[in-house]
């Protein structure tokens, strides 16, 4: 009995709540004539899309940095990439990795400077992220409209210049990774097994590297940057690696979702991916100083498992689309909820 | 402190005004725009905003930081107005309706804010942002799905065809500019809506008032050390949620304000910029996340508002686009947020390892060289 | 000066933390217009009396006290600080309690600001009232005025010196119409020495008005000079309770740290040593509250070298300083080469370690395993215990962290119930052993152990000490150990360099006669404390 108590105050009412309103979700979904297996399919998918850029949260959580909300930074990296390989004519895996390669030079830069910031700005990081990252994504809105790209399939038609607003990956990378091995079963069921292994790849390189020497010291910096410092770790270069690998994770997270979604979506499309990531991890039971690999395989599946389900379900119970609205409401309240909850190390 | 010194501190003092005011000169030639023409905007804007900004100062004083929570009472007044529009309440009545409507709710959802940032000290200002998104949630549910269904909504023609929530826009005719046009000044082919210049005069009246109370000066106090507050017997945590509750109540008043010089509401997002734009134009002013006075919200609003009325022109002429102008606008509002909160955070820190020094009487600052500044970091994180 | 019956009456007065005795039958009277001095070591029970004084809500929740406290003779029971605030006592803390951004008068007046009512007071209550700001500061200025010193009403708090906070602070307490004892904790800690003499005066010139004093200070030679009446606490005990005649530092320092002197318990046998190994010239470091200012001192190879004196003088500082966790300056050289400074993991790598006085906020990863703990230090110092995978990731080796872990929890019996326990479920001793097994996992050459005894039971006290002992004979370790508590010290080390206001007082034999250590803390230097 004080075991459940324990437990339940440690994993939180509110993800149980998620929990069991999901589960209630699937049992409801046949008698309103959901399909179990599409929405089962679907809700594979949508995990593998995003879980890249939950992983992206898991360094800077673990070292102390808090809630990365200037993950737009290593968003827009990815779009950096995935645009420069399109403008290169990458197609297929070539394209695909190319857009990573390509993301990458940008993405430790940005994540470097942003890192320094962020050093120098110690505990009030989450609310300059937040605007560090707005204010960038509305830089690089000008940069879309001035850079030379020319690449017919992605500038404006009628100006000849200017980035569109979302660009079509159907002819270079479309589903390359959805399509690799995947299984299909029946009509409605796929099973994106590329999509999935690429996502357990980095999730694997993630685990070994937080058992690695300089992750272990990552570690100790968020749990206690006093206790690291004494013992020999450089405090802000632990942090700067941390931020840097978060970008490059953003960055590779958006490319993938963009293989998965069909397009790139360049311009102020960046911002609102920020606030899911953060709040699909805060659901998988991170607090906003510790989170491990199981935090973002729950948190992804149970986030984007209400993503999916509560507009099917919900719209055929009620006849009216609350997804929305919940989706607001179950994200920002997960967030505010970690936030206000006393920061459990113990002093 | 040498003149040299003084003047580096004036200077990243007001860093973020002067850029300001650099850029806006640089854009009104390429803009185009006279002159008359934009002072006209810049009065219409004052009278449009200036309330909502002033509803910043009290949580600043109170040491809460940028009350990003500001928007729970746009959202309190957006209801208000809501119900004015249904029971087909007009002119300067409606507004007044719409206040009544929305101050007990605002007066709620402040003292619900404050209970949350007493929750979270030290991240009072992403908390508030995070609070009104939450908020903005369970409005948008209220007006969706509440409006006409659960409370029956008598004007039709708000409401959405499928019989119930409140349609995308609302048109607010009946009560537009019914508050500015009261009293409608025209001096020098300018024209000055009096009664709001009045009304905010008034509200500046107050503040200027307020501070000289007992619980104007208690929340100075608790502004600027809670711990040394509390010790002398201040309620600590009750005095902040007073500033949250004022602040959320004159937002509400503010976006009533807004929206009848505006004249119509978008229902389900008028309110997503309100924070950002209030907050932007007090730090364009010179205010800080712990300091800001009343100058610094009406030099904020002028600034801010006339670069927004040149930028677009200005990039269209530049650039050839007027998206530019649109994007760089905002890049420069988001921008100037960042960088206040980086120099009030870095300002901070330096005080901190200034006050450490002053400890030891050091006197020798040549030998510092070596040490002073990567150490003590981690310390507080 | 002294006249009449006593305002203040503390009877037998006891008080227990868990068990563990702090104050043992404390009684004293204190007069009107008495001005009376508190003495006695850290831990003598000081904080604790005054925290039963003022009703501090630690002591109702950790099961009050035994005794009664009369004043003007009627016992009071206080709830909060402010029944005795009401009560009539003032208290100026150590700690400057002021608004930096308000003026002297504002702080002066805080919260008990003159007011006029407003018209909204009636619907919002008493908080709308209009401060009066004319009489706020003509209150201010007679407050000033009886403390005979020159203050601005009108200057910041953030932009004055040192010496005028602290009588801003008094002022404040004058302020209060009803307040008839006034209790100074340590109020010259901070001032220089003409501004404390001026505070002297002050205080005085307050008795002189009535006012009773309770003045507690470390510096012996200002208590003799102005108090009426000295009481000294030791152990919990009020070992002295006598008027201020014909005595001297000497005999207030015997009585603040002797236990009746050949008692003292087991001694190190006197060792000789042939090199040193370690040499610190003119060491400052910023450490706040441990403050050093100039330390020059050698240690020699395979000793065990004491740092003592009172809290707040700067002995912390001194390993804090050397490990580079504070910002510091000055020469430090560990066998022949020179040891950076501000750089922890340079000073890990030459061979250092330390256990921290901090235990819970730097000694431990308190929401990690005790294999975390351990091992951390030796896996970021020294690459140990850790593994190749795959020829390419070295990962931390689990294995190898369990079989240290273990090691230590057999050699130094922590009570745990595995090695995978987290660090904060274990008592303070067992994490201070916990503390000392990560240090030894480096292996060092010269250990900094600072105060290693605080806040652990006696029984684990003993232990601990014990361990550092075994582990300085079995390996012949140099230990640098810092302490507060002067017979601990003396119990194990070699020889003990006493330090005050953040420099060494001198350098003592632990077989010194105790009032020679009393002496050096309480500001004298070497000469004058063998000489007094």
């Amino acid at each position: 009995m004080r075991n459940l108590k324990t437990f339940i105050q440690d994993f939180g009412w509110p993800r149980i709540i998620i929990f069991f309103f999901l589960v209630a979700l699937f049992v409801m979904a046949p008698f309103v004539r959901v399909r179990l297996d599409a929405s089962v399919s679907d809700v594979l998918n949508r995990f593998g899309q995003n879980a890249i850029m939950v992983l992206a949260m898991v360094p800077m959580i673990q070292s102390g940095c808090g809630l990365n909300f200037g993950l737009a930074l290593g968003l827009v990296a990815g779009l950096l990439g995935a645009t420069l390989s399109l403008q290169l004519e990458l197609h297929g895996m070539l394209g695909f990795l190319g857009a990573i390669v390509l993301a990458a030079p940008f993405s430790i830069i940005l994540g470097w400077f942003y890192a320094k910031l962020l050093n120098k700005v110690k505990g009030e990081e989450m609310t300059i992220a937040m605007y560090v990252g707005f204010s960038f994504i509305m830089f690089m809105c000008i940069m879309w409209l001035v850079l030379p790209y020319n690449n017919p399939t992605m500038v404006w038609g009628y100006a000849g210049k200017g980035l569109r607003t979302t660009i079509s990956v159907e002819n270079y990378w479309l589903h390359i990774l959805n399509n690799f091995l995947a299984i299909k079963i029946g009509q409605f069921f796929v099973f994106p097994t590329g999509l999935l292994l690429f996502v357990a790849l980095f999730a694997f390189l993630m685990w070994l590297f937080l058992r690695s020497k300089t992750g272990t010291a990552m570690t100790a910096v968020g749990s206690n940057p006093d206790f690291a410092r004494a013992s020999g770790v450089d405090v802000d270069k632990m942090r700067t690696i941390s931020v840097i690998i978060s970008t490059f994770l953003g960055a590779v997270g958006i490319i993938v979702y963009e293989q998965s979604f069909g397009f790139i979506q360049l311009y102020t499309a960046p911002s609102p991916m920020v606030f899911p990531a953060v709040a699909a991890i805060l659901i998988g039971g991170a607090s906003i100083n510790k989170a491990s690999m199981a935090n973002v395989l729950v948190g992804t599946i149970l986030f984007q498992g209400l993503l999916t389900m509560t507009p099917s379900v919900i719209n055929s119970l009620l006849q009216t689309d609350m997804s929305e609205v919940i989706r607001i409401i179950v994200s920002n309240g997960m967030i505010l909820y970690a936030l206000t909850r006393k920061v459990k190390v113990s002093k | 402190m040498s003149a040299r010194k003084k003047l580096s501190t004036l200077f990243s003092r007001y860093a973020v005004v002067i850029i300001f005011v650099i850029i806006t000169l640089a854009a009104i030639p390429p803009s185009g725009l006279s002159i008359k023409y934009i002072l006209q905007e810049i009065i219409t804007r004052l009278g449009r905003n200036s309330f909502l900004v002033l509803a910043l100062l009290l949580p600043i004083y109170a040491g809460m930081g940028l009350n990003f929570g500001m928007t729970l009472g746009a959202m309190a007044g957006q209801v208000g107005l809501i119900f004015a529009v249904n029971y087909g309440i007009a002119n300067w009545q409606g507004l007044v309706f719409a206040m009544l409507v929305g101050l007990p709710i605002s007066v709620l959802l402040g003292w619900v804010c404050g209970l949350v940032m007493n929750m979270a000290k030290g991240r009072e200002m992403v908390t508030g942002y995070i609070l009104a998104f939450f908020i903005n949630g369970i409005y948008q549910f209220f007006v969706m799905y509440m409006l006409g269904s659960v409370i029956p909504m008598g004007n039709k023609a708000i409401v959405l065809s499928r019989g119930y929530g409140i349609r995308n826009t609302l048109n607010l005719e009946s009560v537009r500019q019914s508050l500015d046009n009261i009293v409608m000044l025209h001096v020098g082919g300018f024209s000055i809506p009096l009664v709001t210049f009045i009304i905010i005069a008034l509200l500046c009246g107050f503040v200027v008032w307020f501070k000289k109370t007992k619980l104007g000066q208690d929340m100075r106090a608790v502004g600027q050390d809670m711990a040394v507050a509390e010790a002398a017997g201040i309620p600590v945590e009750k005095t902040r949620i007073v500033a949250i509750i004022i602040s959320t109540v004159l937002a509400c008043a503010g976006q009533i304000i807004f929206l009848q010089n505006m004249g119509n509401l978008a229902t389900y997002n008028a309110h997503d910029q309100t924070g950002f734009f209030a907050v932007a134009a007090i730090l364009v002013g010179g205010a800080s996340v712990t300091h800001a006075s009343i100058a610094n919200v009406f030099v904020g609003v002028m600034l801010l508002h006339s670069m927004f009325v040149v930028s677009p022109l200005a990039g269209q002429k530049l650039f050839g686009s007027a998206m530019i102008g649109e994007y760089f606008r905002q890049f420069i509002g988001y921008g100037v947020i960042a960088l206040s909160l980086v120099l009030y955070a870095w300002r901070t820190r330096k005080a901190a390892a200034e006050a450490r020094l002053s400890l030891r009487g050091v006197q020798d600052d040549s030998a510092k060289g070596n040490g002073g500044t990567a150490v003590g970091n981690g310390g507080q994180a | 000066m002294a006249n009449g019956s006593p305002l203040l009456s503390i009877e037998h007065v006891s008080k227990d933390f868990y068990g563990n005795v702090v104050l043992h039958d404390v009684s004293f009277d204190l007069r009107e217009g008495e001005i009376l001095g508190l003495v006695g070591e850290n831990g003598a029970g000081k904080t604790t009396l005054m925290h039963i004084l003022f009703g501090m809500p630690v002591i109702t929740e950790t099961g009050g006290f035994q005794g009664s406290i009369k004043i003007g003779g009627t016992e009071v029971h206080f709830l909060s600080p402010f029944d005795a605030l009401d009560a009539g006592l003032g208290m100026v803390h150590q700690e400057f309690s002021l608004i930096p951004g308000f003026t002297t008068t504002e702080n002066i007046v805080l919260n008990r600001e003159s007011m006029r009512a407003s018209f909204l007071n009636d619907v919002f209550g008493d908080r709308m009232s209009v401060l009066q700001r004319d009489k706020m500061r003509e209150r201010a200025q007679r407050a000033i005025g009886k403390l005979g010193v020159e203050l601005k009403p009108d200057m910041l708090v953030s932009e004055m010196p040192v010496g005028h906070k602290q009588f801003t602070e008094i002022a404040r307490e004058i302020d209060r119409k009803q307040t008839r004892i006034l209790i100074l904790d340590e109020p010259t800690a901070v001032l220089t020495e003409s501004e404390a003499e001026v505070l002297l005066q002050t205080l005085k010139r307050l008795a002189s008005e009535g006012i009773a004093i309770i003045f507690i200070s470390h510096r012996l030679q200002e208590v003799l000079a102005i108090a009426d009446r000295i009481v000294v606490l030791r152990d919990g005990h009020a070992v002295k309770d006598t008027v201020n005649e014909n005595i001297g530092m000497r005999d207030i320092a015997s009585w603040m740290v002797g236990r009746s002197l050949g008692e003292g318990g087991q001694r190190s046998e006197a060792r000789s040593f042939a090199e040193n190994t370690f040499k610190v010239q003119h060491l400052w470091v910023d450490m706040p509250g441990e403050t050093v200012r100039d330390v020059s001192f050698e240690v020699r190879k395979g000793e065990i070298f004491g740092i003592g004196g009172l809290a707040g003088q700067g002995k912390l500082g001194i390993p804090n300083g050397i490990m580079g966790l504070f910002p510091a300056g000055g020469e430090v050289v560990l066998d022949g080469k020179a040891v950076p400074l501000n750089a922890p993991a340079k000073a890990l790598g030459m061979g250092m370690a330390f256990v921290s006085e901090d235990r819970r906020g730097v000694g431990l990863l308190l929401d990690e395993s005790l294999e975390w703990n351990i091992a951390f230090t030796a896996i970021q110092v020294h690459g140990q215990y850790l593994k190749k995978v795959f020829g390419l990731f070295s990962q931390r080796d689990e294995k190898a962290m369990e079989e240290l872990c273990q090691e230590y929890v057999k050699l130094l019996d922590i009570k745990c119930t595995g090695t995978k326990q987290k660090a904060k479920e274990l008592s303070g001793g067992n994490q201070q052993k916990v503390c000392l097994a990560k240090a030894f996992a480096i292996k060092p050459r010269l250990m900094f152990v600072s105060e290693p005894t605080r806040g652990i039971d006696v029984g684990a006290k003993k232990l601990v000490l014990d361990t550092l002992h075994h582990y300085n004979r079995d390996f012949g370790t140099t230990i640098v150990m810092a302490s507060s508590e002067l017979e601990e010290l003396r119990s194990i080390c070699d020889r003990i360099a006493i330090v005050d206001e953040g420099k060494i007082a001198g350098i003592l034999p632990p077989t010194a006669d105790i009032s020679e250590f009393g002496l050096l803390m309480s500001g004298a230097t070497l000469e004058e404390a063998v000489n007094a």
